[in-house]
């Protein structure tokens, strides 16, 4: 492949994250209507194409007359600040056990490694929606069910890296300088993985989006009236049989989403590191 | 062999006590099931009554106790709405589930291998870029959406097939789509990449140089060793399939194990909660173990070498 040919997913995917982001940062500004301003008088109006749709909401209005297309701006904020905290709250937790158990090996290694093997045993999606159930839905709770439960691929993957280099003369000659094992890992084995790890979350966002889309969906995560993707797909699915624009559109600024972060994740690996390290451990989880 | 498969014996025995022990802690110490089950006006009384009735006063320690004798009995308790055993419950409902996850495994499967493997064959042709953008595509993919564009789709507007439920043939199309769906796209990347790691071995170099037919090397060399990849996919997979069939099942009215663990979810149910975390988890273990087996099986460098990793 040129190199131009292996940017472009980089590219795509950069300009829908800019996009997306921008409609999250300024919703305020953009969003033709109040997410929140509701109209009896329109309600249940079609997009714009449809006979009977209007200009004044292309996406079509809800049940209470909300604009469509405002509440998906605005959905875009929760999508977005839910995927980035879950994933980081796992990052933080998932890195620091795999540096821990790749560094230290031996004992620490055999708790950490079958605490992820137990993690991975589990119906991923099943624990995360009892989770939930049991300390209650919001957006808080989720993202702390969200965080707490994605950190074994982290965990896997930098344990696996961590292992190799800690063999490295590198680690050997910092150790035989007499620095202590926390300055090491930190100063030496942490900046070899930062790309791993930086590749590896762009793509656990996407999939963090999706799981609390499920949850919302499922009434288990944002709670009405706050406009968020997975709850307005959840309210359409009541409307389904007769107004299909209540579904479709939520759901498609997930999948638009979700897509450009892959792409942009794609691209990252491709321009940063070529592992296959990443592809084996992705594939255990969900 | 019989010591890796010993030690992954342990290891999934090991696993399954963690399991119950998460299960049950999650249910028992994070939320108190008494004090949702009943109305906000209750007394004291009540709430200690309905506790003592339940066992739930006893402590933490002998709850689990019992919980782990009955669940090794096969008994997790009775729902606590319909008073039927929970898991009769599951395993009325467990055909469904096998049912959905057999047909989704055989659409996602029966796309992904060939797709893969063609891809590999002819890399960098049409079909193979094709078939990687529809993979980003599916994976990106929310399959609760999926599912229920195809419902507008082939149910409201072309009263082609029925939007929900199970029975007849024709409800288990659009179903088995969305969970193929989800399972195509990685089984088709790792299938693809482990072709292509298997086709550029110096045994395949050999193979041609000394004139072999193409469709022999292709068929009997490489995809034969290719398989031992695929296996692992299938089995690794697995997990994966039963989060698929959880979100499939909840959006078709599917009457499987997930929609039965999903409602029960919700209405705090926790018997019928407890049960089918634990059932499915282990259901998952299971599969983890015999895959392992296999590819240990399949592989004579795992078989007669001992010990991986």
């Amino acid at each position: 492949m040129t190199k131009v040919q292996r940017l472009r997913p980089l590219a795509v995917g950069g300009v829908v994250l800019v996009i997306a982001i921008g409609a999250a940062v300024l919703a305020a500004l953009i969003a033709p209507h109040d997410p929140y301003a509701q109209a009896v008088g329109s309600r249940l109006i079609p997009p714009v194409w449809d006979p009977g749709g209007s200009w004044g909401n292309i996406l079509g209005t809800d049940p209470l007359g909300r604009d469509l297309l405002s509440r998906i701006i605005y959905g875009a904020r929760i999508s977005i600040s839910a995927g980035a905290l879950a994933v980081t709250v796992s990052m933080i937790l998932g890195v620091l056990m795999g540096l821990v158990a790749g560094y230290y090996a031996g004992r620490v290694d055999t708790v950490i490694s079958n605490a992820v093997n137990l993690m991975l045993a589990f119906p991923f999606l099943l624990l995360a929606l009892a989770a939930v159930a049991v300390i209650g839905p919001g957006f808080r709770n989720m993202v702390i069910v969200l965080g707490v439960t994605g950190w074994p691929i982290y965990t896997r993957v930098v344990r696996a890296e961590t292992l190799k280099y800690r063999e490295r003369e590198f680690i050997l000659a910092a150790r035989a300088l007499g620095l202590n094992s926390p300055r090491i890992i930190w100063g030496h084995v942490l900046p070899n993985l930062v790309n791993t790890i930086i590749v590896m979350s762009s793509l656990e966002v996407a999939r963090m989006i999706i799981l609390e889309s499920f949850l919302s969906f499922l009434g288990l995560g944002i709670q009405p009236p706050t406009p968020s993707w997975g709850a307005m797909l959840g309210e359409g699915r009541v409307y389904m049989f007769t107004h299909w624009w209540l579904a479709a559109f939520p759901g498609l600024a997930i999948f638009i989403t979700t897509l450009g972060i892959n792409l942009f994740g794609d691209g990252l690996r491709d321009l940063l590191d070529p592992h296959r390290v990443l592809a084996a451990a992705t594939a255990r989880t969900e | 062999m019989p010591v890796y498969v010993a030690q992954r014996l342990l290891q999934a025995l090991f696993v399954c006590l963690g399991i119950s022990v998460i299960t049950f802690l999650l249910l028992h110490v994070a939320g108190d099931p008494v004090l949702l089950l009943l109305p906000q006006s209750a007394s004291d009384a009540d709430v200690a009554l309905l506790k003592q009735k339940l066992g739930l006063d006893r402590p933490l320690a002998l709850q689990y106790l019992a919980f782990l004798t009955d669940a090794l009995h096969g008994d997790f308790g009775q729902s606590l709405f319909t008073q039927e055993s929970a898991f009769a419950l599951i395993l009325e409902r467990m055909p469904a589930t096998l049912e959905l996850t057999l047909a989704g495994t055989l659409v996602g499967l029966g796309v992904a291998i060939p797709l893969g493997v063609l891809a590999a064959i002819k890399r960098g042709s049409f079909l193979d870029r094709l078939s990687t953008v529809g993979a980003v595509g599916g994976q990106a993919m929310p399959i609760f959406w999926l599912g229920i564009m195809l419902i507008i789709l082939f149910a409201v507007k072309l009263r082609m097939l029925p939007a929900s439920g199970r029975g007849t043939l024709a409800h288990l199309i659009l179903p088995a789509i969305t969970l193929g769906v989800y399972l195509a796209p990685l089984t088709m990347r790792l299938t693809r990449s482990g072709m292509l790691d298997v086709l550029t071995q110096d045994y395949i170099r050999t193979a041609r140089a000394k004139g072999v037919v193409e469709r022999v090397v292709l068929f009997k060399h490489a995809l034969r060793n290719a398989a031992i990849p695929i296996v692992t996919i299938l089995g690794i997979q697995f997990g994966r399939l039963l989060g698929g069939a959880i979100v499939t099942e909840t959006v078709f009215a599917w009457p499987g194990v997930a929609s039965l663990a999903v409602k029960a979810i919700r209405t705090y149910d926790y018997p019928v909660v407890q049960g089918s975390v634990v059932f499915l988890a282990l259901l998952i273990v299971l599969v983890n173990l015999l895959t392992d087996v296999a590819v240990a099986w399949l592989d004579p460098r795992i078989r007669l070498g001992g010990d991986r990793d």
